[in-house]
C-alpha cells in the first residue's frame, strides 16, 4: 500500500476562497488507532473535514487459510480473529459447526460458554473503557481498568493455560472441565469486581472534562445505526435496543435474567456508559449461571476428530463484546471447509467512521475512533 | 418468530416470492435471479427485515453464489437471500441503496471475488493494498507465495 | 564576581540547579503517578528509586543527536534551546529564603510572568520546523494555548502586586501577612490553572496530546535535545510553585535563615504534588474548551480579584 499522500491540497472554503488544507495522516502505528488502523484526516484548522480510514494492515487471509484446514484445526485460528474476545471467535465459531453437522451440546458445556464468554466481555469492555481514558489523555483509568482485565486473564489462564489465545470452547462442547476451586474463586471476586467498576465510573465520568469530552461527540442516530448494520454498544448507545442474548436468543441465556442498557444520545458518552453498565449485567449472569450449573459431561460424546459435517450452508451469531459476530459456513461433505466468512462486527462499526467523524477536531477522531472499539485483527481478518 | 410462521407470513404478503423460499438446516433460504435481487431485498425490507447483517459471496465453480444475510429486528429472525453471478463477467446491483451498510461489505467482496456491483458509490479495494493482482478468494487463484495443502492432511 | 566570570557561574549553577529540580522532579512524578497507580514506581537504582531519572539522563545524553532529512535544520536545532532558555531565566528573581534573591531587581514580578512566555516562540518554532503535519498542529496548539493563558496569569500576579505596593517578589513575600492568601485565594487559583496551562501540562497537555499527535511539537526530537524539552518543563514547573509560594504562601517568611528556605520547599513541594495530582487524575481538555476556559471563565476569575483587592486596599 503506498504511504505518499500529499499533505497540502487546495479546496474551496465555505465563502468560496480557496483554502490550503491539512492532510493528517493518523497511523498505521499510532498510539490511539487501537492497532494498526490508519485514517487519512483532511483537516481545516483542527476540525476534520474528512475522514478515511485505510484497513487491512493486518489481514492474514484468515477465511482463505481455513479452507485447508480441518474443522478442528481451525478452532485455534478464529481466536486470532478478536484478539481481545477470543472466546466469541471460538464459540460463534463452534455453533455454526454444531449447526452443520447436528452436533447437541451437553448442558455444563453451555453454562460454561457462557461463564466465561461473560467474563470476556467484562474484560475486553475493561480495554475499551480503558482506552478511552488513555485516548482522553487519563492514563490512571487505563491502569484502573486493566487491573479488573488482569484478574479475568489470570482467570482464563487457570482454566485453559492461555491468556489471550484461548481456544477454550471446542465443536461440542469445551476443551476441559474448570479446575477445582475457580467457580469460588469468581464468585470471591465479583464484589471487588463491581467496586473497581463503580470506583472507574467515578473517577472517569464523574470528571467533568470527560463528560465534555465524550458528550455530543460522534453521535450516532438509530436509523443509521440499523441502516450501516452497526450491533452492540454502538448500536445500543444510539437507543437501537438489539442484543442478541436477548432479542434473538442462543444457548441457556433465558435462563439468566439480566437488563440489556440502552442509550439514548448515541455519542462516544452513551456507548461507553452502556459497555461499563454492560460489565454489571455480565456479573450478574456469571453469578446466575455458577449457581445453576450442574455436574455433567463437558463436551458431547462420539465427535470424530475429522468432522466431515453434509454439504449446505450454516449461519450462526452471538452477541460478541463488539456486536453480532457472525460465521457462515459452507460445507462441500469434505473434512474442510469450503468457505469461511466471519461477519465481524468491528468491521461493520468501523465503516461508520467517516460518517461520525466529520465536523468533529482532530482530537475528538481519537475519541470517535476509540468509542467503535475496532478490533484490527477481526476488521482485517 | 420461527421459520414456519416465518414462510407464511412471507407467502401472505409477497406471493411470488413463495416458490422461492426453502428451508435448510432451520434458516429460510429465498435464492432468486440477481437481476430481481434488488426488487427481492426491497421487499424484505419492506416486510421487516431492516438490517443487513452479512453479505458475501460463495465460489461455486461456474458462478459465484452471492449470500445475503438479513435480520429482522422486529420478527427476531434472519433469512438468507441468495443469487448465483455468473462467474464471467460477474456483475450484480449493489444494496447501498437499500443499506449502507452493503458499502464496505460489497467493498470487501469486490476486493476478494472481483465481484462488480452496480450502482455502489466508492467501489475499491479493502482490504488488500490497490496494487494487488488477483481475487485470492476465488478457488482457481494462484499466487508465488501459496503454500499448498500436502496430502496428507 | 563580577564581568564575564560571575556570569558564568551564575549560568553554571542556574543550569545545575534545574538540572537538579528536573531530576528531582521526573523522580517525584514517577512516584506520585505510581501511588495514583496502583504501581511502586522506580524502586531499583538508589534508595526508593532516586538515581532511576540520573540513569536515564546519562542515557538521553549518550544517544545520537539524530536530525531527521525533512526538517530545517538550524531552527530544529536551535528550538529546544529557544524553549528553555526562559524558563531558566526567570529562576533568577525567585527569592528562596528570607532576604535573599538571585537578582533583586524591583520589577522581578513582570520579569517572571514575561520571560517565560518568551518560549512559546521556541514551541512554535520546533513545531513548524520539524516538517510534519502532528508537529504543525502541536506547534500551532502550543501557541494559542500559551498565550491565552499569559492574561489571567500576569492579572493574578498583578493582584498581588497591588496587595503588597510593589512589584519586586523579595517585598511582596516579606511585607506577607497571612490573611492575604483567603484574601487572593481566587488568584491563587488563577495562577495555579494557568501555571498548569503555561507549561503544557496535564489536564492542559494538548500541544503534545499523545494520544492524538504522538507528542506534539517534540515528536521529532530525541536525546539530549528531547531531554531539553523535558527538563524546560520540569524547571518550569519548579520555578512556577516557588514564584507561587513565595509570592501567594508567604514563601520563606516567618522563619530565619536555612528553616525558610525549608519552608518556601515545602510550599511549593504542596504546589508540585497538586499539579501531579491533577495531571494524573484528570483526562485532556480539548482545544477549544481550553480557550473557554481561559477566555470565560479565569480572565473573569482574575478581573474579580482585582477588584476584591481594589476593595480592600483602602482599608489597609
Amino acid at each position: 500500500m503506498t504511504l505518499d499522500i500529499k499533505e497540502r491540497s487546495w479546496t474551496t472554503g465555505s465563502d468560496g476562497t480557496p483554502v490550503e488544507e491539512l492532510v493528517v495522516n493518523v497511523g498505521p502505528s499510532h498510539p490511539s488507532t487501537h492497532g494498526v488502523c490508519r485514517v487519512i484526516a483532511h483537516v481545516d484548522g483542527e476540525v476534520v473535514t474528512k475522514a478515511e480510514p485505510v484497513i487491512g494492515y493486518l489481514h492474514r487471509g484468515i477465511e482463505k487459510i481455513v479452507e485447508n484446514r480441518t474443522y478442528l484445526q481451525i478452532v485455534p485460528i478464529t481466536d486470532r480473529l478478536d484478539y481481545v474476545g477470543s472466546m466469541y471467535a471460538n464459540w460463534a465459531y463452534c455453533r455454526s459447526v454444531e449447526r452443520l453437522a447436528g452436533i447437541r451440546v451437553p448442558e455444563r458445556a453451555e453454562y460454561l460458554r457462557v461463564i466465561t464468554c461473560e467474563l470476556q466481555r467484562i474484560a475486553s469492555h475493561m480495554m475499551s473503557l480503558g482506552s478511552t481514558g488513555a485516548d482522553t489523555g487519563a492514563a490512571t483509568m487505563f491502569i484502573y481498568a486493566f487491573d479488573v482485565r488482569e484478574r479475568i486473564v489470570e482467570l482464563f489462564e487457570e482454566l485453559c493455560g492461555s491468556r489471550l489465545t484461548y481456544n477454550y470452547v471446542r465443536p461440542g462442547g469445551v476443551s476441559m472441565d474448570v479446575p477445582e476451586g475457580w467457580f469460588d474463586d469468581i464468585l470471591s471476586w465479583t464484589d471487588a469486581a463491581r467496586n473497581s467498576i463503580s470506583q472507574m465510573d467515578r473517577l472517569f465520568f464523574g470528571n467533568f472534562i470527560a463528560r465534555g469530552r465524550l458528550k455530543g461527540i460522534g453521535v450516532l442516530s438509530a436509523k443509521d445505526a440499523v441502516g450501516w448494520g452497526a450491533s452492540g454498544p454502538v448500536a445500543r448507545g444510539s437507543g437501537v435496543n438489539w442484543d442478541l442474548r436477548k432479542h434473538d436468543t442462543y444457548s441457556v441465556y433465558p435462563r439468566f435474567d439480566f437488563d440489556v442498557p440502552v442509550g439514548s444520545n448515541g455519542d462516544a458518552y452513551d456507548r461507553a456508559r452502556c459497555r461499563l453498565f454492560e460489565c454489571y449485567e455480565s456479573l450478574r449472569i456469571v453469578e446466575q449461571a455458577i449457581e445453576q450449573i450442574e455436574p455433567g459431561p463437558f463436551k458431547a460424546d462420539g465427535i470424530p476428530r475429522l468432522l466431515a459435517p453434509r454439504p449446505g450452508d450454516a449461519y450462526d451469531h452471538i452477541e460478541s463484546a463488539r456486536g453480532s459476530l457472525g460465521i457462515y459456513l459452507v460445507s462441500d461433505g469434505s473434512p474442510r471447509p469450503y468457505r469461511m466468512k466471519v461477519r465481524s462486527p468491528a468491521f461493520c462499526n468501523l465503516a461508520l467512521l467517516p460518517l461520525l467523524a466529520e465536523g468533529h477536531t482532530l482530537s475528538d477522531l481519537v475519541i470517535v475512533l476509540g468509542s467503535l472499539d475496532p478490533v484490527f485483527g477481526e476488521v482485517d481478518r | 418468530m420461527n421459520i414456519n410462521e416465518l414462510r407464511e407470513h412471507l407467502c401472505g404478503q409477497y406471493p411470488d416470492l413463495c416458490p422461492l423460499f426453502s428451508i435448510e438446516f432451520g434458516d429460510g433460504v429465498l435464492v432468486v435471479g440477481c437481476d430481481k435481487l434488488h426488487a427481492a431485498a426491497s421487499d424484505l425490507k419492506d416486510l421487516g427485515f431492516d438490517r443487513l447483517g452479512m453479505l458475501t459471496a460463495v465460489d461455486r465453480d461456474e458462478t459465484f453464489e452471492m449470500v445475503y444475510r438479513l435480520t429482522s429486528r422486529s420478527m427476531s429472525a434472519g433469512i438468507f437471500l441468495k443469487c448465483h453471478v455468473p462467474r464471467e463477467n460477474p456483475i450484480t446491483h449493489s444494496l447501498n441503496s437499500l443499506w449502507p451498510a452493503a458499502n464496505w461489505q460489497e467493498r470487501e467482496v469486490y476486493d476478494l471475488f472481483g465481484i462488480v456491483f452496480k450502482g455502489h458509490p466508492d467501489l475499491r479495494r479493502i482490504l488488500l493494498p490497490p496494487e494487488w493482482v488477483g481475487h485470492p478468494l476465488r478457488k482457481d487463484y494462484e499466487d508465488d507465495r501459496m503454500v499448498r495443502r500436502p496430502d496428507y492432511i | 564576581m563580577t564581568g564575564f566570570v560571575g556570569g558564568a557561574v551564575y549560568g553554571l549553577a542556574g543550569g545545575l540547579v534545574i538540572a537538579v529540580a528536573a531530576l528531582f522532579g521526573v523522580w517525584w512524578e514517577r512516584k506520585v503517578s505510581a501511588r495514583i497507580q496502583m504501581r511502586l514506581g522506580p524502586t531499583e537504582i538508589g534508595p526508593a528509586g532516586l538515581f532511576q531519572t540520573l540513569a536515564d539522563t546519562i542515557k538521553l545524553v549518550l544517544k545520537e543527536d539524530i536530525t531527521p532529512r525533512q526538517v530545517d535544520r538550524p531552527l530544529f536545532r536551535m528550538a529546544p534551546l529557544l524553549v528553555f532558555t526562559p524558563i531558566a531565566m526567570s529562576l533568577v528573581v525567585i527569592p528562596f529564603a528570607g532576604g535573599w534573591v538571585p537578582l533583586n531587581t524591583s520589577v522581578g514580578m513582570l520579569f517572571f510572568v514575561a520571560v517565560p512566555s518568551v518560549s512559546v516562540i521556541g514551541v512554535l518554532l520546533a513545531g513548524f520546523s520539524s516538517g510534519n503535519t502532528y508537529a504543525t498542529l502541536g506547534g500551532l496548539r502550543g501557541a494559542a494555548q500559551m498565550i491565552s493563558y499569559e492574561l489571567p496569569r500576569t492579572l493574578s500576579v498583578l493582584a498581588m502586586a497591588l496587595l503588597a505596593g510593589s512589584l519586586a517578589p523579595l517585598e511582596v513575600m516579606n511585607r506577607y501577612e497571612w490573611w492575604w492568601t483567603p484574601a487572593t485565594f481566587i488568584a491563587l487559583i488563577v495562577y495555579f490553572i494557568s501555571s498548569i496551562a503555561e507549561l503544557n501540562r496535564g489536564p492542559f497537555d494538548i500541544p503534545e496530546a499523545e494520544s492524538e499527535l504522538v507528542a506534539g511539537y517534540f515528536a521529532d526530537y530525541s536525546g539530549i535535545r528531547w531531554a531539553i524539552f523535558m527538563m524546560s518543563e520540569y524547571g518550569g514547573l519548579v520555578a512556577a510553585s516557588f514564584f507561587g509560594a513565595a509570592i501567594f504562601m508567604g514563601g520563606a517568611q516567618g522563619l530565619p535563615g536555612v528553616f525558610g528556605v525549608l519552608l518556601i520547599f515545602a510550599k511549593a513541594l504542596v504546589l508540585i504534588t497538586l499539579m501531579m495530582l491533577v495531571k494524573w487524575t484528570f483526562p485532556r481538555f480539548r482545544s477549544d474548551q481550553l480557550l473557554t476556559l481561559a477566555w470565560k471563565v479565569l480572565t473573569p476569575m482574575a478581573l474579580v480579584q482585582l477588584v476584591i483587592v481594589g476593595v480592600i486596599l483602602p482599608w489597609l
